[in-house]
């Protein structure tokens, strides 16, 4: 969109939302909604606070062993179901399944099966990032030519040189787009593992400042959780970009 | 005037002069025969075209020469022993390149060499000089999507020849780029020809690439598949890459291929 | 005569359901039923019509709440893409609740908009909504320009352009969105009966933990899960209904 005939940079109108939202904290319409330069006060007033910087480490250990093992076993098993027909029709409908269903619904098996600790909370993080990380490597798989898989095996290419070699890199770019998407969904699941299972991390500040109507507080720590997850997600756009020189001309 | 033999009539030629032999070769997919007891022999040190229309499996045999298709039953020779996949005597060049999109050309002039583990210093110096060879020299840090289809063709082309196999078998390797790039190719690859003391085998749709380029051509016919006829070509091998298309013996034998192709053309 | 996917389908569910089964008998833990145990436990709760009512309560909100979502979303996601200044304006809105973890945000709704229907919609909505609304806009900013200046070369006014072409072309992802909404939708409504008020369906699964009944509340979970797939499913029945050309095969075919 422009402006006197300069064009606005991506996410400006937020500027116009932040400005929107301090007009109606001072105006005091609701306790829920306080102005935002209140609540950015407080933010770097609890950033420095223990509380927050080990509810932050707690959830971030969460987040990252489940984003991690989601990564590790999700990768392998897209590609492979991409190279293997028989193995996709056997695993692609259960894919399909839970990428779609509620997983909330399975947070309480997971907590009677696992108990209530922070076992629980990754597993919920992995299983809520995984699917989508297995469905794009397959994608990725799948769209490879025919004639690279040929020509490495025409040079005399073993089956991990050509996983290693072509298969990872040729499937690339849509591997990090699954994961950017993982990511994001992963701390939905992280945040959702803490309010359910066990009260810890962020989720408990939520519940501890929702509670006692610490709404500037609330806000803050949401502010901060939303900025962690969309830096990751543009750290990812940010490698996908760097392959992406390569993806058209596949 | 040109010389053509009928399939029937098999030279006898002493063993040691024929670097790859097809015996009896059938493929099928299912109840589609696409090879039907096929036999065919590839000179040492000569080009031979796989020629003919849509449909006459010319890919199909050339990939099972390579080591890529397995086929239905009979024999692959090379250099008299039995072969059933991919191995370092054979190099194959693809109709769409098949370079890795993500890596310069440096990197993919070397691949075939980094696959069988080959020191890294040693197979640069190698991928140099046949970049050197095609061309190339000056574009080893490029990356496919830079550059134009003749250019990436000679990549693959490079590709193959740095493994320093014995056969070389190129299928359709010019049609996807421009007709004039392609008609420079055609002057290269008699060049080649002469200064590598390899076998190239060579699959094409262009009646005249075919008796442009080739020593030998063996014509294929669809549904069943099978060698018709083989004509060696005589007097304008030598002449010169500018002389040869006006050549009458060279456009006696277009002509007389295509009379005898059109019939099969859908 | 069954055909290869069929059976393969069915192949790795007798597999799944197998595992389960003997896992149950292991068993794995105290708390892990049978597959045969929970199924009889769903059984019974069909039977019974517990379940028709528990679900009565839990569709309310989630139906109540997607359609919403689509209508709106749909609708917003649509100006989103026509218009530069709208998306200036109201994309980087939804691109921060896509990315959100809105879940956060269940016990503010609950204190504003207390217990009841309103509250569980609320949740439904902020769940589906981001992602209908930016597929939908992408779809729309992505119909390819060659068949826009075709029509405008036949003549079509705007109106035309947007009903016969944009919202066609735009479809198949749109009814994308609307999957990935549906999902998240039902993620809002569970989520919102385990949290705010144990009602339908979540009660059954809360009820029956606390009372250690593990196979009525795997055979609820089974049950919302077996939902969502049907659901969706009949998604893409409705939209290869509407719009049959989106169904173009695999490019492998």
């Amino acid at each position: 969109m422009k402006l006197f005939g300069r064009k606005l940079p991506a996410m400006s109108s937020l500027l116009v939302w932040a400005a929107l939202w301090e007009v109606i904290g001072r105006m005091d319409l609701t306790f829920f909604v306080p102005p935002i330069s209140a609540v950015f006060v407080t933010l770097f007033g609890l950033i420095q606070t223990t509380a927050f910087q080990n509810a932050l480490g707690t959830t971030a250990y969460a987040f990252l062993l489940g984003v991690g093992f989601a990564i590790v076993i999700g990768i392998p098993v897209g590609i492979l179901m991409g190279k293997t027909r028989l193995l996709d029709e056997l695993l692609l409908p259960w894919v399909n399944i839970f990428l779609s269903a509620p997983l909330t619904a399975l947070v309480p098996v997971l907590m009677v099966l696992f108990g209530f600790g922070t076992k629980t909370i990754i597993i919920t993080t992995t299983l809520f990032a995984i699917w989508i990380i297995i469905l794009n490597a397959r994608a990725g798989v799948m769209q490879i030519n025919r004639s690279m898989v040929e020509m490495g095996r025409s040079f005399g290419a073993s089956p991990l040189d050509s996983f290693f070699k072509i298969y990872f890199w040729a499937a690339l770019p849509e591997i990090l787009g699954g994961v950017r998407i993982g990511v994001i969904r992963a701390v939905k699941g992280v945040i959702i593992g803490q309010l359910l299972v066990s009260i810890v991390g962020f989720g408990a500040l939520f519940e501890l400042y929702s509670s006692n109507f610490l709404m500037k507080e609330f806000w803050a720590v949401l502010i901060v959780l939303f900025g962690l997850a969309f830096s990751i997600s543009e750290f990812l756009g940010y490698l996908e970009r760097k392959v992406a020189f390569y993806a058209s001309a596949r | 005037m040109s010389q053509i033999n009928p399939a029937s009539l098999k030279e006898a030629r002493p063993i040691a002069d024929i670097a790859v032999s097809v015996r009896n070769v059938s493929k099928n997919y299912g109840d589609v025969q696409a090879l039907k007891d096929l036999s065919l022999d590839f000179p040492r040190g000569e080009l031979t075209s796989l020629l003919g229309p849509s449909g006459c499996g010319k890919t199909t045999l050339l990939k099972i020469i390579a080591g890529l298709l397995p086929q239905s039953s009979g024999t692959i020779e090379v250099d008299g022993k039995t072969v059933t996949s991919p191995g370092p005597d054979r190099a194959f060049v693809f109709q769409d390149f098949a370079l890795l999109p993500w890596a310069n050309v440096m990197r993919n002039v070397a691949f075939g060499l980094e696959l069988r583990g080959v020191a890294k210093s040693e197979r640069e110096a190698i991928a140099e000089k046949y970049i050197r060879e095609v061309g190339l020299a000056g574009f080893e840090l490029k990356f496919p999507h830079q550059l134009s289809g003749g250019m990436r063709q000679r990549v693959g082309l490079a590709r193959a020849l740095s493994v320093d196999a014995q056969v070389l078998l190129l299928d359709e390797p010019f049609s996807a780029v421009d007709e004039q790039t392609r008609r420079k190719f055609q002057e290269d690859m008699l060049e080649l020809v002469a200064n590598e003391k390899k076998t190239f085998i060579f699959v094409t749709h262009s009646i005249e690439e075919a008796v442009y380029v080739s020593d030998q051509i063996a014509i294929l016919l669809p549904r069943p598949s099978r060698v018709s006829e083989i004509i060696r070509p005589t007097s304008f091998r030598g002449k010169g890459v500018e002389n040869i298309r006006r050549d009458p013996e060279y456009l006696d034998i277009v002509d007389e291929i295509w009379a005898s192709l059109r019939s099969y053309v859908e | 005569m069954i055909n290869r996917s069929l059976f393969l389908k069915l192949l790795s569910a007798a597999i799944v359901f197998s595992a389960w089964e003997i896992a149950g008998r292991v068993p794995v833990s105290y708390a892990f039923p049978t597959f045969l145990e929970s199924m009889s436990a769903l059984a019974r709760i069909v039977f019974d019509g517990s379940i028709f009512v528990a679900y009565a309560e839990t569709l309310k909100p989630l139906v109540l709440g997607v359609s919403i979502s689509a209508f709106f979303g749909i609708g917003l996601g649509l100006w989103i893409g026509l218009s530069a200044r709208f998306e200036w304006l109201f994309g980087p809105i939804f691109i921060v609740m896509q990315a959100a973890p809105l879940a956060a945000l269940i016990p503010i709704l609950v204190m504003v908009y207390g217990i009841g229907l309103t509250s569980k919609v609320f949740v439904v909505c902020i769940m589906a909504m981001p992602v209908i609304v930016l597929n939908t806009a992408s779809a729309v900013r992505n119909t390819p320009a060659s068949i826009k200046d075709m029509a405008k070369s036949f003549m079509a006014s705007d109106r035309e352009v947007l009903t016969k072409i944009i919202v066609p072309a735009a479809s198949p992802v749109i009814f994308s969105g609307l999957r990935l909404g549906v999902s998240a939708g039902f993620i809002g409504a569970i989520l919102s009966e385990l949290k705010i008020t144990p009602t339908g369906v979540g009660d059954i699964i809360s009820f029956s933990r606390s009372i250690a009944d593990y196979p009525t509340m795997y055979a609820a979970i089974f049950s919302i899960i077996l939902l969502a797939v049907v659901f969706l499913n009949l998604l893409e029945v409705l939209e290869n209904y509407l719009f049959e050309g989106n169904n173009r095969g695999y490019v492998s075919d």
